[in-house]
């Protein structure tokens, strides 16, 4: 029964999928109109695509060096959070049984109810007097604050490895270390996947902790930029939304291309 | 044996160290100056609980306390609404299916910021201009200029970006329930209605469950919505308490004073999510 195709329902879905796609047309049409196109017709597509929006945003907000910073912190947060907080939860995994690896893991994973606004004051106060107020600061602290919630996904996951790899290993004479790299981490693979799409989608569109802990403006992340050129965005639209744009669109096109595993993987991390 | 156990250490010292230090200790300062009178320089002197109490009887604190249980309830009631109806349709037997989940679940990807900043536009700009070509008076306003309507607002952004996240949420959950039972009810003669009653709402409670947790806790950190859409405004009538923190403590010299405040805020969210658990929990064993 009720195998055809339910039309109503894929009408009333394609409508609904208007509302998400509006911002983003009029992202797009707005960015590529002239002021005086905008203040004819919001909604009409522009008459002619007029790159020199770009052109200026990429100038003003100097794009290409916030895109530089923030694919760093992203690249260099994904890469150290995958190696460090799996290999921190694999101790913790094959250790549970034992009080001090039992109590680090509440210890970790209770840290996920704290919220940030707690620490806000003293961090910054410590990451400045330390000289941390920048980006390898950042990077540092985006690895550290994640091992909240990658130390609880990864130990589930890990307690599900049978250990009889593991044994195998050992006896033919492997190290902890190496049983860990050559077994367990290639192992891990679909919860790495899943902890690398957590992590760029937090490092790349947070802007809180760019917000407080960066003190140069040259080392600004894209979101953070759309911040600091408010007031030079709000009385050029035209402008504003082709930063916006720019800064919307390599996440766009990396989901456009990746959309099932980014989906799939954000799903596997929320459903643990 | 021993080596082992050596390498486990290892493995876990260095984070522990790390962590303490930028996470815990944090803490624990803020906890400690909240009992001070620092204005986050210069000299300091133990004031006891008096930071709290003046918590209690600052209108601008209370205001941001109920600005922010104002958005955070209503965003996490609609967010699961919204989500649930959008899930139910992608799990039904539909045309485009990977493109529309595709579509929807585009706003989890976006910064909250710009996605703000977009809407920011939209509620000065294009609400506006559409409401007037079609002589709807009502709505030919910025309603983020509107002190009493700013906050609706923040919670249609809010809503807008929230929903995909939750909506795959639910659709993990709805794609475990076997057709059979939905069969099965109708050969009993059970109407739409019922069945979700039935069926569907009862086996994915525990993914209701997290769905209400998750969102509520995340709305209650509301801040980039808020810095994008209104910075609080108009007056203080959208100021978050994140940014009420945010504010007093870095641009009014209240490091005690909001310090205390945090710590009053990490309080409540706890209980809240701790409450929450519970009595969704329950529910879901008497169903």
């Amino acid at each position: 029964m009720n195998r055809q195709t339910n039309w109503l329902i894929t009408t009333l879905l394609i409508l609904g999928s208007i509302l998400i796609l509006l911002p983003l047309y009029l992202t797009i049409t707005i960015a590529l109109k002239t002021p005086n196109e905008l203040s004819k017709s919001l909604l009409a597509l522009p008459e002619e695509w007029r790159f020199q929006n770009f052109l200026e945003a990429i100038e003003i907000t100097n794009f290409f060096n916030a895109l530089t910073n923030s694919m760093i912190i992203t690249i260099f947060v994904v890469i150290f959070t995958l190696l460090t907080n799996s290999m921190v939860a694999y101790a913790i995994a094959r250790n549970m049984h034992k009080r001090f690896y039992k109590f680090l893991f509440y210890y970790f994973v209770s840290a996920m109810f704290v919220p940030f606004p707690i620490m806000m004051l003293p961090i910054v106060k410590q990451t400045s007097s330390w000289g941390m107020d920048n980006i390898a600061g950042l990077i540092l602290l985006y690895i550290v604050y994640g091992l909240a919630f990658n130390v609880f996904i990864y130990v589930g996951y890990i307690k599900s490895i049978p250990k009889s790899l593991e044994e195998a290993a050992i006896i033919d004479g492997a190290s902890t270390w190496q049983v860990f790299w050559k077994v367990i981490f290639p192992l891990l693979a679909p919860m790495n996947a899943t902890v690398g799409i957590l992590t760029t989608l937090w490092a790349w569109n947070d802007f809180m902790l760019p917000l407080i802990i960066l003190s140069d403006r040259d080392q600004a992340t894209l979101p953070l930029v759309q911040y600091l050129f408010q007031s030079q965005f709000s009385t050029d639209y035209n402008l504003a939304f082709a930063s916006y744009l720019m800064a919307l669109a390599p996440m766009i096109i990396v989901y456009i291309f990746a959309q099932k595993w980014i989906i799939s993987g954000v799903t596997k991390g929320a459903i643990k | 044996m021993q080596k082992r156990q050596n390498a486990f250490i290892l493995m876990t010292i260095p984070a522990l160290a790390l962590f303490f230090i930028f996470h815990t200790f944090p803490v624990l300062q803020g906890i400690f100056y909240s009992f001070t009178d620092w204005k986050g320089y210069g000299d300091w002197n133990f004031v006891g609980f008096k930071n709290y109490l003046n918590v209690f009887q600052d209108g601008r604190a209370l205001s941001a306390y109920g600005f922010t249980f104002q958005f955070s309830i209503v965003s996490t009631i609609l967010v699961n609404i919204f989500s649930l109806v959008v899930a139910m349709g992608l799990n039904a037997k539909i045309k485009f299916q990977k493109t529309l989940r595709a579509v929807y679940f585009m706003p989890n990807i976006l910064g909250i910021l710009i996605v703000g900043y977009i809407f920011n536009f939209i509620f000065a700009h294009f609400i506006p201009d559409i409401a007037e070509s079609l002589g709807i008076n009502a709505l030919s306003k910025n309603i983020l200029g509107d002190p009493d309507l700013a906050w609706v607002g923040i919670v249609i952004m809010a809503v807008w970006q929230a929903v995909a996240f939750n909506t795959i949420l639910y659709l993990a959950g709805l794609v475990t329930i076997s057709d059979d039972l939905y069969e099965a009810a109708s050969i009993d003669g059970a109407g739409p209605w019922k069945k979700f009653w039935a069926i569907t709402f009862p086996l994915i409670a525990p993914f209701f469950t997290i769905n209400m947790v998750l969102a509520m806790k995340n709305f209650l950190m509301v801040f980039d919505h808020i810095i994008a859409l209104t910075g609080g405004g108009p007056g203080q009538s959208t100021e978050s308490i994140s940014l009420l923190i945010y504010r007093g403590g870095f641009e009014g010299g209240e490091f005690a004073y909001q310090s205390a405040n945090a710590v009053i805020y990490f309080i409540v969210i706890v209980i809240i999510s701790v409450f929450q658990i519970r009595v969704l929990q329950k529910r879901e064993v008497e169903m």
